[in-house]
């Protein structure tokens, strides 16, 4: 069973769910797919056994063997190649790594060289499998980095995976998410919560995967996401409450099942409820 | 501020969202107007919740053409699945075809398909807004589903607010960034004269501003800090201050932990137009703290 935590954007408490999630799971792999801000390992303090640089390809050209002839520039649909003369600039920051313009050369004057998007690790947490990675201070693109941790952690083999996935309904999100049986949509109810639950429920159905919602700081604001839920035919899973004392747990850096023990059987119902759901549909 | 010359730009960002950097820029904008305000957390737009903007000029927005394959054309030899790098082609029963979700839009397969199968489709992406909000102009955004470059996006967003303030001769654009340190970052980072990063006095909230700090100098961008929620853990909050010493990087503003910020959202208003309360007045110095900032930066 693999379970992905999204919400519209950040701040909601994914992590915080994610993190009680697994540890109410018991073994299971957790992956921290927000490589932008990983923060997990905060709550975790895994005992980190690998590390591992990630790469995507780049070209590399000869000079000697370039006739500036500009078809690498003309295939690459990203403006990261520029011909002058015989010689050609590679825009590094700008490549997607497809490899077309190495197909186009016909002197065959490019290489593929590595650059370096970002570093992961990963080790355990109790008997947590925990895997995270940190994109390159400068790198634009998340996507390749997610792509190269989730191959890393295998998450789509093991038994039980929790994903943590990055803010947002964009590129990142949908790379992480992508793949999961179930997504939990962790959100908050004031008006930037509803709005963003919208856009990520929106997101999750285009992928084609079933969602039910973790409603935290229930009691802050007000009941738009209830009635969203219910005109939606949405579960609400769990209500976490508005509370001080899980925020204050939260600043030390003391995952929400400490601050909170009685919230356990909460989320033990959660994992029933989306496995029962997934064994039966 | 200056009279003359281009306007100067601040940008709001935080290393991850829900910082209350949204709630911070809406009370910028309140006590700045009028000011030009640009939401360039395309991914998820939220500060036309609290300024709610009048749309004037609605502009589509184009991602990347993607790829799509020609069944009548397709014989199955499936070399585009080979070249393709992204392991967007979906094969099934015998019938090949692009997984839109994830095609980069590269082309490598249009290019080497024998049998010429491939084409593209232009794709609506989104939309931004041109709209006139209580607090002067506001350029806004909504991407699509699933879409990507939000870089391109946040940059056509920038740039329309640089040009209506100059059109409406405001010296000033607020900027409210996205999260993390992306892509869309970046493109929001570009042309800041000031950066503002709200955080918030917690763990994690220390790791993201440490991550943000380094982005900023990586783009030789002076940044400020507010911190947020500082009465939380007030070891941390201390943390942060030893760090951001460290760091030249100028504390502002802290504001203590309070639902007010909440209670104003629910009434779609800015901060320092909600009922006064004290992180109302709290921002309203760390705003005279800004302008006085912005008089050194030439
Ligand atoms: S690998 Fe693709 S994106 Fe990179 S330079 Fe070559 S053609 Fe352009
Ligand atoms: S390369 Fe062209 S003909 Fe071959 S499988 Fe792909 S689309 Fe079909």
């Amino acid at each position: 069973m693999h379970i992905a935590i999204a919400s519209g954007k950040g701040g909601t408490g994914k992590t915080t769910v994610a993190v009680a999630l697994a540890r109410v799971m018991g073994s299971c792999v957790l992956v921290d797919c927000d490589v932008e801000a990983p923060n997990a390992h905060l709550f975790l303090n895994p005992d980190v056994q690998n590390t591992q640089d990630a790469y995507v390809m780049i070209p590399e050209v000869d000079d000697g063997k370039c006739t500036g002839c500009g078809e690498c520039s003309r295939v690459c649909q990203f403006n990261a190649l520029a011909v002058l003369g015989k010689s050609v600039l590679v825009f590094n920051e700008l490549c997607h790594g497809c490899g077309g313009c190495v197909l186009a050369c016909e002197p065959k004057a490019i290489t593929e060289g590595g650059r370096l998007i970002g570093t992961m690790q990963w080790g355990k947490a109790g008997n947590l499998d925990f895997y995270d990675a940190k994109l390159r201070i400068g790198e634009p693109m998340s996507p390749p980095l997610i792509k190269a941790l989730k191959r890393q952690a295998e998450c789509l083999e093991a038994k039980n995976t929790i994903l943590d996935c990055p803010p947002g309904t964009t590129c990142p999100m949908v790379e992480a998410v992508g793949g999961a049986d179930y997504c939990i949509l962790v959100t908050e109810p004031t008006p930037f919560g509803l709005h963003d639950l919208n856009m990520a429920y929106q997101a999750v159905q285009q992928m084609d995967i079933p969602a039910g919602v973790i409603l935290n700081r229930a009691g802050m604001g007000d009941d738009c996401i209830q009635e969203y839920c219910k005109a939606n035919g949405i579960p609400i899973l769990l209500e976490i409450p508005h509370s001080r004392e899980i925020a204050e747990g939260y600043a030390a850096g003391k995952d929400i099942l400490s601050s909170m023990p009685s919230l356990e059987d909460g989320f033990k119902k959660v994992i029933n409820t989306i496995s029962e759901g997934l064994n039966n549909g | 501020m200056a009279e003359t010359g281009k306007a100067k730009t601040i940008t709001i960002i935080s290393g991850k969202g829900g910082t209350g950097k949204t709630s911070v820029t809406a009370a910028f904008a309140s006590l700045a107007a009028p000011v030009v305000v640009a939401d360039c957390d395309v991914d998820a737009a939220n500060l036309h919740l609290l300024l709610s903007p009048e749309v004037e000029k609605s502009v589509d927005f184009y991602a990347m053409p993607i790829a799509r394959i020609n069944q009548d054309l397709c014989v199955g030899c499936g070399l585009c699945n080979d070249l393709c790098r992204y392991d967007a082609i979906v094969i099934q029963d015998d019938n090949y075809s692009v997984d839109p979700l994830a095609c980069e839009a590269c082309l490598v397969c249009k290019e080497h398909c024998p049998e010429q199968a491939i084409y593209t489709v232009e794709r609506q992406a989104g939309y931004w807004f041109l709209s006139q909000a209580r607090t002067g102009p506001m350029v806004h955004a909504s991407l699509g589903i699933a879409q990507e470059n939000s870089g391109k996006l946040v940059t056509e967003v920038r740039k329309a607010a640089a040009d209506v303030a100059e059109e409406e001769k405001l010296d000033l654009v607020l900027v409210d960034g996205p999260p993390g340190i992306g892509c869309a970052v970046m493109a929001s980072l570009t042309g800041a004269d000031l950066v503002i990063a709200v955080t918030e006095a917690t763990q994690s909230g220390l790791k993201d501003l440490i991550r943000v700090n380094d982005l900023c100098n990586h783009f030789k961008i002076p940044i400020h800090i507010i911190v947020n929620k500082c009465d939380l853990n007030p070891e941390v909050t201390q943390t942060v201050r030893k760090w951001a010493q460290e760091a030249k990087a100028p504390i502002i503003g802290e504001i203590p932990y309070d639902t007010d910020f909440t209670k104003a959202m629910i009434e779609a208003k800015t901060i320092v137009e909600y009922k006064s309360s004290r992180i109302g007045d709290e921002l309203k110095n760390i705003w005279n703290t800004v302008l006085e900032t912005m008089k050194s930066i030439a």
